[in-house]
């Protein structure tokens, strides 16, 4: 049996709004191997940025267990979540979230200058070869402005890569793309989960997306509605391939 | 996060903006180089005053007659006689902490010299004055102390005097001129020394042995004034007391009566005119030191709203693994950054300014490394102090909200 990367455990998430009492998850249990590639949906309301966010570790479960890689999530401070998510998880989000008039390899550097660890020179290499990973080895000292939105998606998915995560958790990291370029961050993503084994858990609203990953969370209402292995997985290369070459001018 | 990093990370965040760190800047800029070069006009006007009081002795000590009780009426000091030939054996045979001593008297009167004349005064000195006075001639000798025992009609002329006597530049050594109606040979030319502190012209004088003016101008046994000079500067309190001493012996003056003359220093004179000078010191320093202030307001603000419009920027940071204080440090790094570097082209400023000021008013300044230093730490002091409240208010963002932030 392969390693337990998320194990969520009669995880409920409550908030306080006014003197209202907001359930926003009310009772989830799942777990997560490593290796896997589990994309979780839901319309709006249902919980799923309410998990995200504790899965990523911005958050802490009301009632219910969360353990990432082993490490008891609720038990630990702010400061030691920081620390938990500079080590264990890769961020990608929707907006990519890149700094402004900072280069790419700059802008990937980034996450392992939060980590007093790595000496100067290592972290350029590894920044390096996160963005060569992300077929991005000429734009190291291109800004976003200078950039294409799939390619600061991808300068994005090299700053989750760089420090190794356990985890690549991706927030609608196609919501800004038109389909030919979500595929083709699709692709990246099946090619990091395949060839580098990496776990991903990707929160999307798009079946269309959720059908290339090897299983489905469905939330409802804060509770799991569904969670399907995808038995016949798409590959989003030959989908890429397969889509006519579109002319309209 | 490492230090290097820290300071990587907030002069990353600068460079994305160089402008507006600029502009934050510029009260720090403004605020330090006026400190410098303010501080360094005022020292160079104590340092000039205080230069032109030593170039009249140091360690110069005055005699004069005090003001007293006469029959219920207080006398001018200047009016009332009490310094005689008494006193200067008394003091050159007892003091100890004096090493040349002088008694003098002036008249004023009009120098004549043919069709031409000019209003003076002529002081009656002892050879010793010279070097009380710090005076030197340019040309000629001085009279001796045989010229005193003889009331010589010899005097030594300054420049001023000259001017207006011989102002087709006759060489005036050798010449007869009349003070009054006494004919005196000029035997030395005084080095001019400009107008004193007060204003006065110094170089407007003639200088004769003191018997001269005692017996053959004013006909008096009385002095108007003792010059003598300490040893050194540091003995000068010293010798104070013990002129007084053996002046109150030689006036027998008893335990209960006031003394019927002042002994003065220069240290006091420079002390009163330096304190004038420091004050000056202090209030343009204060001035400066406000706009110092109003500089770290500058960048209080500029830091709040760079923290508004980079929520999103710190979201993404705490995301990615910065902890609460490593966000409150990079902000405060920036703001420290902003002041430090303000200070050093303030500083920068400060010299130059302080240049332009010699060269074109041709005021003496003095640049003072206390100023440098002060205003240095207290740009540091400035940056953390109003930099720490935005930098804490973006540490305390929620990464959440942050991150969602429009």
């Amino acid at each position: 049996m392969s390693k337990k990367i998320l194990e969520i455990k009669e995880l409920k998430r409550e908030f306080l709004v006014g003197s209202e009492t907001v359930r926003a998850l009310k009772g989830i249990n799942f777990e997560v191997d490593a290796g896997e590639f589990v994309t979780i949906m839901g319309s709006s309301g249902s919980g799923k940025t309410t998990l995200l966010n504790i899965l990523g570790c911005l958050d802490k479960p009301t009632i219910g267990d969360y353990f990432l890689d082993g490490v008891d999530v609720k038990k630990l401070s702010r400061d030691e979540l920081a620390q938990l998510r500079n080590h264990k998880i890769g961020f990608v989000f929707q907006a990519y979230n890149l700094l402004p008039r900072t280069t790419a390899l700059e802008n990937v550097e980034l996450p392992l200058l939060y980590n007093k660890e790595i000496s100067a020179a290592e972290r350029r290499d590894r920044a390096i070869h996160a963005l060569e990973s992300v077929k991005l080895a000429d734009r190291f000292d291109h800004t976003p402005s200078q950039l294409s939105g799939g390619q600061q998606q991808r300068v994005a998915i090299a700053r989750a890569l760089v420090n190794q995560p356990v985890m690549i958790l991706a927030d609608e990291a196609t919501g800004n793309l038109d389909s030919r370029t979500s595929y083709e961050i699709m692709a990246l993503m099946q090619e990091l989960n395949t060839v580098q084994g990496k776990t991903i858990v990707f929160v999307t609203h798009e079946p269309d997306i959720a059908s290339f990953s090897s299983r489905t969370i469905q939330l409802r209402d804060g509770r799991i509605q569904k969670d399907t292995r995808n038995e016949n997985k798409k590959n989003a290369k030959e989908v890429l391939d397969n889509l006519p070459v579109t002319d309209d001018y | 996060m490492s230090f290097i990093n820290l300071i990587r990370i907030a002069l990353k965040a600068l460079q994305r903006n160089k402008l507006r760190a600029f502009l934050t800047m510029l009260g720090i800029i403004i605020g330090v180089g006026s400190v410098i070069a303010m501080v360094a006009i005022g020292q160079g006007s104590k340092q000039s005053i205080h230069d032109q009081l030593s170039n009249m002795g140091t360690n110069m000590i005055t005699v004069q007659p005090a003001s007293n009780l006469n029959g219920g009426v207080k006398i001018a000091g200047s009016s009332f006689q009490t310094l005689t030939a008494k006193d200067i054996t008394a003091l050159k045979a007892n003091a100890q902490y004096i090493t040349e001593i002088s008694p003098a008297v002036s008249s004023k009167g009009q120098a004549i010299n043919g069709a031409l004349n000019w209003p003076t005064t002529m002081s009656g000195v002892s050879p010793e004055y010279l070097d009380i006075r710090k005076l030197t001639l340019k040309d000629g000798i001085p009279f001796t102390n045989n010229d005193v025992l003889t009331s010589a009609k010899v005097c030594l002329i300054g420049q001023t005097v000259i001017d207006n006597l011989f102002p087709n530049g006759e060489n005036p050594i050798g010449k007869v001129i009349r003070f009054g109606n006494i004919p005196f040979q000029v035997i030395g030319i005084l080095n001019p020394k400009g107008f004193n502190a007060f204003g006065q012209d110094q170089d407007d004088i003639l200088i004769a042995p003191y018997t001269t003016v005692q017996n053959r101008i004013l006909a008096t046994i009385y002095y108007s004034n003792i010059y003598a000079s300490a040893a050194n500067e540091q003995v000068t309190d010293n010798a104070v007391t013990e002129m007084t001493n053996i002046l109150r012996d030689s006036h027998r003056l008893t335990a209960s009566e006031d003394n019927d003359f002042t002994v003065r220093t220069q240290q006091e004179l420079i002390a009163t005119l330096s304190s004038t000078s420091g004050l000056l010191t202090v209030l343009l320093t204060v001035v400066a030191g406000i706009s110092l202030v109003i500089g770290g307001i500058g960048i209080m603000n500029i830091m709040y709203v760079s923290v508004t419009e980079r929520t999103k920027e710190i979201g993404l940071r705490m995301s990615i693994g910065a902890r609460g204080r490593d966000i409150l440090m990079q902000f405060l790094m920036e703001a420290v950054l902003i002041s430090i570097t303000g200070g050093i082209i303030g500083v920068v400023l400060g010299f130059i300014s302080t240049q332009i000021v010699t060269l074109t008013l041709g005021w003496p300044t003095i640049i003072s490394e206390s100023s440098v230093v002060l205003s240095f730490v207290v740009c540091a002091v400035t940056g953390i102090f109003f930099g720490y409240y935005p930098a804490q208010k973006a540490s305390r963002l929620d990464p959440i909200e942050a991150l969602r932030y429009e």
